[in-house]
């Protein structure tokens, strides 16, 4: 889906934000004043005192000479991003992606949101309207990259509302300010008398490169949406925690099971709001000598049954070492995921949809023995042996290819292949004796040999003839012979036992 | 009056076996059954629902175990459609089982290290009633914890197959049934090459049944009882005397 941003710029947010609190101030020329080299330097000035000839890095022994009854305050170092972080956060109503644009503004994200607001225009002019209503005086422009939509709030002249793909044609006439540059090189292209993106977009890369540094390149091609711009959006905190103090120390097991279930319930319940599930959970005692003890659980499948992650906590308990006693519980939820629905219908386990018993057993036997234990196989399409199967990545996955059947292999197969001793006639006849661990075994039946190459793109090495061998006692052997007669003496090898 | 006997003989034999526990699952039989094995069982039925004991004594041996009981768990894996399989060192080649009626992909394996995490997660399992079959490997198992496991299916009704690879001693267990199978050369009739799979199969132990041997072939997709054939003389080649 094609991108879309806003940027809003906030022209007056320091003042705004007095006038917010000190509606007496609205037309009284004030400024905001921090000390600098030993002298007060006017960090914000509002529209009334704008209007006077006060501008921002004036002195305000200056100002003062200017306009006598000239209302100063302190700024507040750190006040500006505060207020933006919170007005981001406002904004989260609008859109998920939120970010902050230090000094004045903020960048939103609003890809496919504009449609629920009936459109950009209606949806720009809410956010503008609503701003502009709570005192703030805003600029906002929406565009296809981030640099456009920053370059027309700041320096726009006709729509705020730029249509995709169309980031070039109204970039042309803005100065070169809208490309959010360095004051040392805005300096530079103005003595050259570059005014105008217009004036310098269609010059040679090379040349530009080397008069004002990558820099001016990188933030031409953000603006025009040949570069990515990654956008850091504030993410709202709403972390899956819940917490549980407890009046006494606690030191026994029970009183830590009925503090786990209690916090287990809660956050269950908050999960069943939200239709999601824990796929992992921490559970952490803080005790009374500051000591902090923990414990952790993994599910296979998202939960939020509490009687199975207890079970899962339950094995784990017996690690807490409470010593003096726990002053206060807390359970996170770090990993949560979507309960899906549709997940037990992928793979149906039984004919009951039972799938969640059977999740709930592998996470009690993964949470006590290890998630390395269970295994599952899918077919792989490989003629070696030890290849021809592949891990299983979750309980969903299902085979991409059949099993093949079409030859024989033993039921029981050795980790790695025995070497044996044989008496064979040559060159292609399965052998007449052969002695597997002290143990002579004459050979009464045979099938074979179905030959086995390597998979030279994987591994070099010889062929295996393999031959399926039935001995005086009826028992049936997979045997194979590592390579050919051509090159020396040939290896024999036991590889299985058949049913 | 014979009649009459008959079924009080009955009645008393069904009494009998529900105070003993055997608790047959009403309506649910093997898929295909095992042939005339059959009749070694009360009420002729494999009994569903209780743990069975494989004993091997050899590599050998336990290949022939392993194709038996994977026989028997692809009829079990009628209904539900995974199981699982606990051992400490598996041997299982899973594409094999494609061969006894089972898809390997419904296979869950737990390959675990030490004997007491084979128990554990072994009760665990046959605990957990959505399974229909549990297969544990082990080498040791003490009546007490045959009967743990026991009581566990009495509750859940999961079918669990116990494969015990060369047991110190064959002791007393809880267990419904004993078994061993051993490999037979393969029957060819006279053509080259080997033959469908073989078994001497011995039941040793049958809770309220008969134990008794037979011999079992797994071809097209199901067991197969052949009558060994007993060496006769025919009558006209025996020598008249007197």
């Amino acid at each position: 889906m094609a991108k879309r941003f806003i940027a809003i710029w906030f022209r007056h947010l320091t003042t705004d934000r007095i006038v917010r609190s000190k509606p007496e101030l609205k037309d009284v020329p004030f400024v905001l004043t921090a000390s600098e080299r030993g002298r007060m330097v006017i960090t914000a000035a509002n529209l009334a005192a704008q209007q006077k000839g006060i501008n921002v890095n004036m002195v305000v022994a200056d100002c003062r000479a200017i306009y006598p009854t000239l209302q100063v305050f302190d700024d507040k170092p750190g006040q500006a991003e505060k207020l933006l972080n919170a007005l981001a956060e406002w904004c989260m109503r609008y859109t998920p992606v939120a970010a902050v644009d230090l000094p004045d503004g903020l960048i939103l994200d609003v890809s496919g949101c504009a449609h629920l607001w009936g459109g950009e225009r209606p949806y720009l002019k809410d956010i503008i309207t609503k701003l502009r209503g709570y005192g703030y005086d805003v600029r906002a422009a929406i565009a296809d990259t981030i640099g456009t939509a920053w370059a027309i709030s700041r320096f726009g002249l006709v729509s705020p509302i730029v249509e995709p793909c169309n980031q070039m044609e109204v970039l042309l006439p803005l100065p070169p300010a809208a490309l959010r540059l360095d004051p040392l090189i805005l300096e530079r292209l103005d003595k050259l008398g570059l005014h105008h993106i217009g004036s310098f977009i269609n010059m040679p890369r090379k040349a530009l490169r080397r008069r004002f540094g990558q820099t001016l390149l990188s933030r031409l091609e953000q603006a025009l949406g040949l570069e990515y711009e990654a956008l850091q959006p504030i993410q709202p905190i709403e972390p899956y925690q819940e917490r549980l103090p407890s009046l006494e120390p606690i030191r026994t097991a029970t009183g830590i099971e009925i503090a786990l279930k209690q916090l287990l319930e809660k956050l269950c319940l908050r999960l069943a709001k939200e239709n999601k599930g824990v796929r992992k959970c921490v559970f952490k005692c803080y005790r009374v000598d500051g000591n902090v003890q923990q414990i952790e659980i993994g599910t296979n499948q998202s939960s939020r049954n509490v009687k199975h992650l207890f079970k899962l906590f339950e094995l784990k308990i017996g690690a807490i070492a409470p010593a003096l006693g726990i002053e206060v519980f807390t359970i996170d939820a770090p990993i949560v995921e979507d309960i899906s629905v549709t997940q037990d219908a992928l793979w149906d386990f039984t004919e009951g949809g039972n799938g969640t018993a059977i999740a709930e057993l592998l996470d009690r036997i993964a949470g006590k023995l290890g998630e390395g234990t269970i295994r599952r196989y899918l077919p792989d399409e490989h003629y070696w042996p030890e290849r021809s199967m592949k891990i299983a990545a979750s309980l969903a996955e299902k085979p991409e290819t059949g099993w093949r059947t079409d030859m024989p292999r033993p039921i029981n197969l050795l980790p790695q292949p025995e070497t044996i001793e044989v008496t064979v006639p040559m060159p292609d006849y399965p052998p007449m004796l052969f002695n597997y661990k002290g143990v002579l075994h004459t050979v009464k039946k045979a099938d074979g040999p179905e030959r086995i190459e390597q998979e030279w793109w994987l591994e070099h090495g010889l062929y295996r003839d393999y031959y399926c061998i039935e001995d005086e006692k009826g028992v049936r052997y997979w045997l194979f012979r590592l390579g050919s007669y051509d090159s020396g003496e040939p290896k024999w090898f036991i590889h299985g036992f058949f049913a | 009056m014979q009649l009459a006997k008959h079924d009080i003989i009955q009645q008393l034999q069904r009494e009998a076996l529900s105070m003993q526990r055997h608790k047959g699952i009403s309506g649910q039989r093997l898929h295909k059954g095992l042939g005339d094995i059959d009749n070694a069982f009360p009420e002729h039925t494999f009994p569903l629902g209780a743990v069975h004991e494989f004993i091997s004594a050899n590599k050998e041996n336990a290949a022939a175990t392993n194709g038996f009981m994977a026989g028997l768990v692809g009829q079990l894996m009628q209904k539900s459609k995974l199981a699982l399989w606990i051992s400490a060192k598996r041997t299982i080649y899973p594409p094999a089982l494609k061969m006894f009626g089972i898809a390997p992909e419904r296979i869950v394996f737990v390959d675990l290290c030490k004997q007491k995490e084979v128990l554990w997660a072994i009760e665990e399992a046959l605990k957990c009633n959505v399974l229909s079959v549990v297969i544990g490997e082990l080498s040791e198992l003490s009546f007490t914890e045959s009967r743990r496991l026991q009581l566990a299916v009495e509750q859940s009704r999961v079918t669990g197959l116990i494969h015990r690879y060369t047991p110190r001693t064959e002791n007393t267990v809880a267990c419904v049934t004993r078994w061993k199978i051993a490999q037979l050369a393969s029957e060819t009739n006279g053509l080259p090459g080997v033959g469908f799979p073989k078994w001497n199969v011995e039941l040793l132990k049958v809770r309220n049944g008969r134990p008794g041997t037979w011999q079992i072939e797994w071809s097209k997709g199901g067991f197969k009882e052949i009558t060994p054939q007993t060496f006769s003389i025919s009558e006209n080649l025996t020598r008249k005397t007197g």
